[in-house]
């Protein structure tokens, strides 16, 4: 990145210098809002036609939109909006992208740089704001540095555990003249992240896995995050091995929903079998996965029999909450292929009786059918989301189909309803849970997959936040489908306060919603609604016949709740399952985990 | 629990320090003493040295977080080792008669440099481990303390190896 000699071809500004170092760094699409500070990079990109820009509604939605970009196509998301406010909009999206490990580059404008520190006009400390809230920051000061800067800001976002970059941009900096150098291809004097694993750990988890007679495969988005070939070999190493393998939220798709070695998800709404198979195991091989609060439940009765091989890009994510025996830093493509090539190498015969007798047990927890549930067929029956989300996945089935989600109760439900055979078709917000993200993702998804079907899967309250991308949709002809599971509440902040704060619903109402078939109308799209359960097929087929946008208005059940649930501070075999099962309850939770979020 | 004093070269830039800082409190970790400075000639790279204290498991974490910083080069747990520790204080004591002569005692055992007097003060210079100067400073306090100024804990390991 630096230290080389290169000539240098001086450019009229440095804006212009910053559109040809994006170009070279493969951007073919700007999600933005302009304002004065960042002018100039508008007036550039007026003046070319290779980087297409999505003028969004609200930088929030940029942000979100550069995140379904990248994590639907791998590549790097660019935003662009001006100082300020501009900046501390974005402010929500960068969390997201961090918390979720996105590639972003966000160029935010700045005020000149003599004004600096003078609370000039939308001026915002833009990098102290953003620090925390992303993976790394610059404020470029100088001319000569700004090009060098953007290429190491895709270099940074990119490399490692991908994550959002800031730019910060004075606009004299824009305006005056800037050299302009190719990317380099020489070392980051500071930064040079691990990604080929050390060998030695990947023969003490082989050897571990080998001896394994109730091993279990947690999966998580470090493999979506490897590339899809992480996906690939992921599947032939579970297949020769003959493990079992559980996804995490943001792995779906990293392992094929439909293979007989699949647990479904694990966690909070996870499946029965997938939370039993990691608290009964011996050794449990977590790839790409960050033992998160909503996977472990209680720390201290999580899988407490097992060894734990952890396979992580970042060595700050292990040991953080669980304590594991053999650590491996290093990329998921990276110690997949180490694993398998190690796995074919090592003599030991697996115990191969002992493995099926852990699939005897793991049929038992199947047999329970944890997502069971009840949907009455009578005419006039009320839809129940859990079905809404199954008849979608059908009608969809077999076409190229990328799902977005927003945050609560739908956003589980498609989770555990909708079924995903690839990776980066899956978009939703695990770590930040942000509502609203689902709509603006879904319209970068879009943007990146014109002819693909694209579906935001929402709640009636989560949508209402980046509602004004509505007008993105219009401008752009995006067709994206907003499946809205209309419960009335919102639907997860309900059931937690039926569970644990006595059925006081405070403040979770959707009181004086919109007329969603109005509203989608009134911005150009088509609106549809589906009140009783013999709509829900005609709606679905009508919403996917469409090629314009549409919102679907599902009116489902108000009174629902998403099982299987372990409560805060519950271990995994205190798990709750729904009303169709024996023993259905109340949760007891206790003092300390009713602290917990 | 046990104390750490962590040595973590970097980037000589702009923002560095509120990083590094940032992280602490981001997160919830102690500082119980922070130093910094550039150590390159060319004022390139600066060292800060941090004395934290946590659980095992915390001070990994911590050491680990700080690795993850773009321009941080190098982590070192001094700790882990045989190390130096140096502390420098500035200690105004005011006080007349017996008790100035008493200072003056006081601060001879400790090999506390006088680098300013007027007829009613003393300002000592000392230099040593941290325990040394908190043990001074608790001498000092009955005859006269006035102000102290502390440098915070500079620190490198014995021997011949090198932070890089």
């Amino acid at each position: 990145m630096d230290g080389t000699i290169q000539a240098a071809e001086m450019m009229n500004s440095g804006a212009e210098a910053i559109l040809r170092a994006l170009k070279a760094q493969g951007v073919d699409t700007i999600f933005g809002y302009p304002g004065g500070a960042v002018l100039p990079i508008y007036d550039a990109i007026f003046q070319q036609n290779e980087i297409r820009h999505i003028l969004v509604r609200h930088e929030q939605a940029a942000v979100h939109a550069a995140e379904g970009y990248a994590r639907s196509t791998g590549k790097v998301g660019c935003v662009l909006v001006t100082s300020g406010p501009g900046a501390t909009n974005a402010v929500t999206g960068l969390v997201d992208a961090l918390m979720d490990s996105v590639p972003l580059v966000c160029l935010t404008g700045q005020v000149p740089t003599h004004l600096i520190g003078n609370d000039a006009f939308q001026e915002a400390d833009t990098t102290g704001i953003t620090r925390p809230a992303t993976k790394h920051n610059y404020l470029v000061k100088r001319a000569d540095d700004l090009v060098r800067v953007i290429h190491e800001a895709f270099h940074v976002a990119r490399t490692g555990r991908p994550g959002p970059v800031v730019v910060d941009l004075p606009k004299d900096i824009l305006i005056g003249p800037a050299p302009y150098r190719e990317p380099a291809h020489v070392q980051h004097r500071s930064y040079r992240p691990r990604t080929e694993p050390d060998p030695r750990r990947i023969e003490e988890a082989v050897a571990l896995l080998k001896r394994a007679r109730r091993p279990v495969v947690y999966a998580g988005g470090g493999i979506i995050n490897a590339g899809p070939e992480a996906s690939r070999l992921l599947a032939e190493f579970v297949r020769m091995t003959g493990f079992p393998c559980t996804n995490t939220l943001m792995a779906l798709g990293a392992f094929p929903a439909s293979d007989g070695q699949f647990l479904g998800m694990l966690g909070m709404h996870g499946t029965y079998e997938a939370n039993w198979a990691m608290h009964d195991c011996d050794v449990m091989l977590n790839i790409g996965a960050r033992f998160d609060d909503r996977v472990t439940g209680r720390l201290n009765a999580f899988s407490p029999g097992s060894k734990k091989i952890h396979v992580d890009i970042d060595p700050s994510n292990v040991n953080k909450s669980v304590a594991v025996d053999v650590a491996v830093i290093g990329d998921a493509l990276a110690v997949l292929k180490a694993l398998i090539a190690a796995w074919k190498q090592d003599g030991t015969v697996q115990d191969r009786g002992a493995l099926a007798q852990w699939w005897q047990q793991i049929d038992v927890w199947r047999s329970k059918n944890s997502l069971r549930y009840t949907q009455s067929r009578d005419t006039g029956a009320i839809i129940k989301p859990q079905y809404a989300i199954e008849q979608l996945y059908k009608a969809t089935r077999g076409r190229d189909t990328y799902v977005t989600t927003e945050v609560g109760q739908h956003q589980m439900w498609a989770a555990q309803y909708f079924k995903f055979e690839k990776p980066n078709h899956w978009m939703t917000s695990g770590g930040l849970g942000t509502m609203g993200y689902g709509l603006p993702a879904a319209m970068g998804v879009q943007v990146a997959h014109p002819d693909a079907l694209v579906i935001d899967i929402a709640g009636e309250a989560s949508i209402l936040m980046n509602i004004q991308e509505m007008g993105t949709l219009a401008q752009y002809r995006l067709p994206v489908k907003i499946f809205i599971l209309n419960n009335r509440y919102m639907g997860m902040v309900r059931q937690w306060q039926e569970l644990l704060h006595g059925s006081r619903y405070s403040q979770s109402y959707s009181e004086a919603l919109p007329d969603f078939v109005k509203l989608a109308e009134s911005f150009h799209a088509v609106g549809l609604r589906a009140e009783k359960v013999d709509d829900l097929d005609r709606v679905i087929a009508e919403m996917l016949a469409v090629d314009k946008p549409v919102i679907a208005d599902i009116c489902v059940d108000e009174k629902e709740n998403v099982f299987p649930m372990i409560p805060s501070g519950a271990p995994h075999n205190e798990m709750l399952l729904g009303p169709e099962h024996k023993g259905h309850d109340k949760p007891g939770v206790t003092d300390a985990g009713m602290a917990l979020v | 629990m046990r104390s750490a004093t962590i040595s973590v070269l970097v980037e000589n830039e702009s923002g560095v320090l509120a990083r590094v800082i940032g992280l602490f409190s981001g997160r919830g970790y102690n500082i119980d003493s922070l130093t910094v400075a550039p150590v390159e000639r060319d004022g390139s790279k600066s060292r800060i040295t941090i004395v934290t204290q946590g659980t095992e498991m915390v001070i990994e974490q911590i050491k680990a977080q700080l690795d993850r910083l773009v321009p941080v080069y190098k982590v070192l747990d001094l700790t882990e080792g045989p190390h130096l520790s140096r502390e420098l204080a500035l200690i105004k004591v005011l006080g007349t008669g017996e008790k100035r002569a008493e200072a003056l005692r006081l601060a001879d055992a400790f090999r506390a440099r006088v680098i300013d007097a007027t007829t009613e003060s003393f300002t000592f210079e000392l230099t040593g481990a941290t325990d040394k100067l908190d043990a001074f400073l608790d001498l000092m306090r009955p005859v006269g303390l006035a102000e102290v100024s502390r440098t915070g804990v500079a620190a490198i390991a014995r021997g011949v190896g090198t932070i890089e």
